[in-house]
């Protein structure tokens, strides 16, 4: 039963093991999604989740981050279960989905320094980081006056002050430019070098080398 | 890494609702103009002789808070769900139940709040007796926290559902029926000059116990929710 | 899994096939239990001195009110195994009570305002039990609307869940309020409902149809689990498989 071809499971640096799902089953609406899924990232590495729409990536995404149950199997983060320590899952963790979590009744930097606040990042150099994502001159404009690539950048800004070593991004490549993408692509290699390691959904070609990258297949069952 | 404190966690999130809110005032004001219009219905559907209203005045007062911060729960998880900030608060390294009771406590600051500093107003619009002042914003102080934080139950058990107003009502509303039953004996005591400490500790023992549990039931429903 | 001998009852197909075997079992003792009681409630045991015949509804209004109660605090019971012990079938244990003990609320209800009519002269009255029953219909109606809104059935079921155990912590606090509230409104009520100090030769046709109408509710409670259970699984090759066989069955 087992159809993925994973290539993350011959990992075999148990030691530098970051983050490992063990017999992931899925089921959403009826439909199994999933079956039996392991998979085991270390320190270093960018794994990208492919498959078809409605093959469950987002949901496995939202599996490994905590956020839903998965009907049978378990996530570790190191060696502990994730929801034996949330909190410290937590302060490793930072999870971009769909959505980029923006209010639109405060400024883009009042959102990105909330963010920040949230997670013990003091906020000096916020201002810095909102030109990271080219966002300079828009500091102090309403997040609803901004478009939605805009808000999707704002969400991406915490990136460049991240002290989480794992980072799960749901299709972050959304709406930004060429230029962006390259950007992103350079942090999530700088990110890997430094013992982090990021998994992550998109439909876009990447330009980090193949070799740096790891691949997780889903297949799309129908029952 | 610097840990935050709970409190300063709290205040953060605090701060920020009521930033969010001030920046957006129809939903401070809005329920509060349903409280008033509601209010006012009552002499006109009933009649205006002031011995009617100042027997049914409590019960009005009280109904119409609990119909007007039912209005308003919506706004305690609603928007925070659908631009994803819901997710990223449950994300953070902080308890949840920081965050619900500090999203709690800024919807009361909002709502309950200015339920109580005009319910004063209504009920001399209601020929309320006259020692039954006292008794009708002790009642609102320790009663209005209560609907906020039951209330919040419901939200957060129907914050993934397409149309979930109605079905929050019927949720919610069986649940605020002890708040009602002892706020308004105890204002109708106070009316005949008669010790209403009873009913006051009850409304006590209510809020304590749902200051506790609730948090909890709430952190599970926005599990089950954000599912 | 902590609990050793719930294990085999955590896998769907086998509780599946337990709550078959278990069904035409509690249907009989059903069938038995309330043709003997019914009979004897009805006509045999002795009118009432001050109500006469009316007082045989009495036979239909307790057990049903007593269940009503009772199928809430076993939902709440499989709600917290559910969420506490993460016992999948648990919920949907709690799902295929709700409709039921709604029912039985309903009827509590209904058999409550016939045996009102004749008594106090109107179908309705703000009697403590009545009341509180009609709010228990409320919290029922509750829990079955938030498992129905949910797409995905064991949300559903978790959903519910939490709002039955919030529920059942409340239940007494409103009973209570509503008792202490009709107290205190004493004078607008005409009486209480008759609760007669039961002699024997009423207590044992009621026992007989108590334990009848408990058989009919684990009955209803086993036929629609396993049509839960079947929901949930309804990918699960076991599933499959029976479904598989029961049409060749029909195809012969």
């Amino acid at each position: 039963m087992l159809n993925l071809n994973s290539t993350t499971q011959d990992a075999n640096q148990t030691d530098t093991c970051l983050l490992s799902a063990v017999n992931l089953t899925c089921i959403r609406e009826e439909r199994m999604l999933f079956e039996q899924l392991n998979i085991s990232i270390s320190a270093g590495d960018i794994v990208q989740i492919e498959g078809p729409n409605g093959s469950g990536k987002t949901s496995l995404l939202r599996i490994l981050a905590g956020l839903s149950q998965p009907y049978e199997g378990a996530v570790y983060f190191q060696t502990e279960n994730i929801s034996q320590q949330r909190e410290n899952f937590h302060e490793n963790l930072l999870y971009l989905g769909h959505l980029p979590g923006v209010k639109g009744e405060m400024t883009a930097l009042e959102n990105l320094e909330f963010n920040l606040n949230l997670h013990g990042i003091n906020n000096k150099n916020a201002e810095r980081t909102l030109a990271e994502v080219s966002l300079l001159g828009f500091e102090d404009a309403l997040a609803s006056h901004l478009s939605a690539g805009q808000h999707r950048r704002i969400a991406l800004a915490r990136l460049w002050q991240s002290r989480a070593k794992i980072w799960i991004l749901d299709e972050p490549f959304t709406a930004i430019d060429k230029l962006g993408v390259e950007k992103l692509e350079q942090l999530f290699l700088q990110h890997a070098d430094n013992g982090g390691c990021v998994i992550l959904t998109t439909h876009q070609d990447l330009t980090i080398p193949p070799e740096r990258m790891k691949k997780v297949t889903l297949a799309y069952r129908f029952y | 890494m610097t840990p935050v404190s709970y409190r300063a966690a709290f205040s953060l999130i605090v701060k920020r609702d009521l930033m969010i809110a001030f920046r957006h005032r129809d939903d401070i004001i809005n329920p509060l103009l349903f409280f008033i219009i509601v209010v006012t219905l009552f002499p006109l559907g009933i009649g205006p002789e002031s011995s009617t209203l100042s027997r049914i005045a409590p019960g009005i007062i009280w109904v119409a808070a609990l119909l007007a911060t039912l209005l308003s729960l919506d706004r305690l998880f609603k928007s925070d769900h659908l631009d994803g900030s819901l997710e990223q608060m449950l994300l953070s390294p902080q308890p949840i139940f920081i965050l619900v009771l500090a999203k709690i406590v800024a919807h009361w600051l909002l709502t309950g709040l200015p339920l109580i500093l005009i319910a004063p107003l209504l009920a001399v619009l209601l020929h309320l007796h006259e020692s039954s002042y006292g008794a009708l914003m002790f009642t609102l102080l320790l009663g209005t926290p209560i609907l906020s934080l039951l209330g919040a139950i419901g939200v957060a058990l129907t914050v993934g559902i397409k149309k979930g107003g109605v079905l929050l009502s019927l949720l919610v509303l069986p649940l605020y029926i002890p708040v009602l039953i002892f706020a308004t004996s105890a204002i109708d005591s106070a009316a005949m000059n008669l010790p209403y400490n009873g009913q006051l500790a009850i409304i006590a023992a209510i809020f304590f116990a749902s200051l506790t549990l609730a948090p909890f039931a709430v952190s599970a429903a926005l599990k089950v929710s954000t599912n | 899994m902590m609990w050793k001998w719930l294990h085999p009852y955590a896998n769907p197909e086998v509780s599946y096939h337990f709550a078959g075997k278990l069904l035409p079992w509690c249907t009989r003792l059903a069938f038995i239990f309330l043709s003997v009681g019914m009979v004897w409630a009805l006509l045999f045991a002795p009118a009432d001195y001050q109500q006469g015949d009316t007082f045989r509804i009495f036979y239909l209004h307790v057990p049903a009110a007593m269940l009503s109660m009772g199928i809430y605090l076993g939902m709440a019971i499989a709600a917290l195994s559910s969420l506490v012990w993460q016992l999948k079938l648990a919920d949907a244990s709690a799902a295929a009570m709700a409709p039921i003990g709604a029912t039985f609320t309903f009827i509590a209800l209904v058999t409550g305002a016939a045996w009102g009519k004749p008594m106090w002269g109107t179908w309705w009255i703000w009697d403590a039990r009545l009341t509180s029953e009609l709010i228990l219909l409320f919290l029922y109606l509750g829990v079955i609307a938030l498992h129905n809104a949910f797409e995905d059935k064991s949300l559903a079921g978790k959903a519910a869940g939490i709002l039955a155990l919030v529920g059942v912590i409340n239940l007494p606090i409103i009973k209570y309020s509503v008792e202490w509230w009709n107290t205190l409104h004493q004078g607008a009520t005409v009486g209480k409902l008759g609760q007669p100090s039961m002699s024997a030769d009423m207590f044992w046709p009621f026992l007989v149809c108590f334990i009848g109408f408990s058989f009919f509710v684990t009955a209803l409670i086993c036929l629609r689990f396993r049509s839960e259970v079947l929901t949930r699984n309804s990918m699960r090759p076991w599933v499959r498989t029976l479904v598989a066989n029961e049409e060749n069955k029909h195809a012969i």
